[in-house]
């Protein structure tokens, strides 16, 4: 029973990351190579004043507007580069993190945080907790989605120069996704500090922000429900099978091939599509 | 209404447009026509604020917006309907119109789309379809509907009829003369067309970025040398 807990705690986490970054590149279309920098960042903020003896629910707060701040900073830097460039200056972000973060000793350097204090909740009050927040978390995304936000979002990514021309703030707008979708990416890092409880430079490297990117296209970029089954399902994966964790890589990109050669709208493409037809 | 005095604009150190004036007054269709690479394009463009105007002013309703960001022309009652329409392709009509909107909220919202799928009842039969299914006719109308989601008071529009069968202009054409009647002032950029000229009650011809002629509509339509000369039509 434990271990399905771990699972369930681990689901929760990976819903509420992937879906952080779905409201940067499904909502708004802008493509993020780096989003394990800011789960990076908040686990960091999380563990340290967990470690420096804040209780659990407030450092998670202060994790959330860490993240939020430097992904404002770095979207505020972005503006003007777009597509593929956009994604190799995000790409650059999460490096200068892992590199920044490595020569900190106050940071635990290349070692890390160990022994981040518990939580106080119990395994399953915590998995609870996780799960109310990923929970919480897709709603305000469907709330967005529907509403005429949702719209702008969507004009935004269907053609950002066309919003420009008829009067859209897309800056503003692309700033509101990169906040939100940062502060929530810090929100699950500290949920995942008192997880593992032991972080270390690794954890938020490129290979974790290609992962998250891979659940949000193999879910189908932009759809919720998709990303969210496809984060549930892909965290735990590597975890069900355990000799595919050294393979973990390796299914993630033929999984990707398959979906972008396949059906580039994801499984909720694919979902969609299958309902056409029949 | 709008009123432009002495405006240059272009990219860089190349001047499009010099020194450019004219009013266009409420209620108006003003049709602002010339050969490609006259200026036309960067005039409506700085009018709209995606060029900067190198100097001279634009007032609308008398409030100078000469350096204002596009955004905050629309908050002044400006709205532009792009060369090529430039619909949203992959969104539904309902959503392009809703996008159009996103100045304006809630009820407001709802009444302005029942007031544009009175326009243009095709919009309406259509409005779950996506955008770039519908015919450049449709598309036309569909960018119309979506600028005047912000409750514009002016609205300009750029090379209306690139592209288009007839039929489509003369139906977009019909729409505009009974948004008129409702009060709307209309710049209307037109290239190849002297069409525009039965619904223009004021024309200027712009020649290598300067205005080589001005007069109404009626004029304009009289004046083969002009048509010849300008629009490369006798008729």
């Amino acid at each position: 029973m434990a271990y399905e807990i771990t699972l369930l705690t681990t689901m929760a986490i990976s819903v509420l990351f992937a879906l952080s970054l779905n409201f940067i590149s499904g909502f708004c279309g802008q493509i993020s190579l780096g989003h394990a920098a800011f789960y990076g960042a908040g686990a960091y903020t999380s563990a340290m004043l967990a470690k420096a003896g804040a209780p659990f629910l407030l450092t998670l707060l202060p994790a959330g507007l860490v993240a939020g701040a430097i992904g404002l900073i770095v979207g505020f830097a972005s503006l003007r580069v777009r597509h593929d460039f956009l994604a190799i200056t995000t790409m650059g972000v999460g490096f200068l993190f892992i590199g920044l973060v490595r020569q900190q000793d106050v940071l635990g350097g290349e070692l890390g945080i160990s022994a981040i204090p518990s939580t106080g909740l119990g395994k399953i009050g915590f998995m609870a907790f996780a799960m109310g927040l990923a929970a919480l978390f897709a709603g305000f995304c469907v709330y967005v989605k529907r509403s005429w936000m949702g719209f702008v979002y969507d004009s935004i990514a269907d053609n950002e120069d066309v919003s420009e021309i008829i009067g859209i703030p897309v800056s503003r707008y692309k700033l509101i996704a990169f906040a939100i979708g940062t502060a929530v990416a810090g929100v699950a890092g500290g949920l995942y500090a008192h997880h593992v409880r032991f972080i270390a430079p690794d954890s938020f490297g490129f290979v974790e922000s290609v992962t998250v990117l891979a659940m949000v296209i193999v879910g189908g970029i932009g759809s919720i429900w998709g990303v969210a089954f496809a984060a549930a399902f892909l965290s735990v994966l590597p975890l069900w099978f355990q000799p595919i964790d050294d393979f973990k890589i390796l299914l993630y990109g033929a999984l990707l091939f398959a979906m972008m050669r396949f059906s580039p709208g994801g499984l909720a493409g694919l979902v969609a599509r299958l309902r056409g037809v029949s | 209404m709008l009123t432009v005095e002495n405006l240059t604009c272009g990219y860089g150190d190349i001047k499009a447009v010099h020194d450019l004036s004219f009013a266009v007054g409420t209620g108006e269709i003003f049709a602002m026509l010339g050969a490609n690479g006259a200026g036309k394009t960067s005039t409506i463009m700085c009018l709209a604020g995606h060029v900067a105007a190198m100097s001279g002013s634009v007032s609308l309703n008398g409030t100078t917006i000469t350096n204002q960001p596009a955004q905050a022309r629309v908050g002044h009652g400006m709205a532009l309907v792009p060369e090529g329409r430039r619909v949203f392709a992959e969104l539904s009509v309902e959503e392009n119109l809703v996008v159009g909107g996103h100045t304006v909220g809630g009820p407001e919202l709802t009444a302005n789309l029942e007031r544009i799928f009175g326009h243009f009842p095709r919009l309406a039969e259509r409005k779950t379809q996506a955008a770039g299914s519908l015919s450049g006719g449709e598309q036309q109308m569909l960018a119309i509907g979506r600028a005047l989601m912000a409750n514009p008071q002016l609205v300009l529009i750029d090379e209306l009829s690139l592209g288009l069968m007839p039929k489509a202009i003369d139906a977009c054409y019909e729409v505009l003369q009974a948004l008129k009647a409702d009060g709307l002032s209309i710049l209307l950029v037109e290239q190849n067309t002297t069409r525009v000229l039965d619904i223009a009650d004021q024309v200027i011809v712009l020649e290598s970025g300067v205005k080589s002629w001005e007069g109404t509509g009626a004029d304009a339509d009289g004046n083969a040398a002009l048509l010849e000369a300008y629009l490369g039509t006798a008729g």
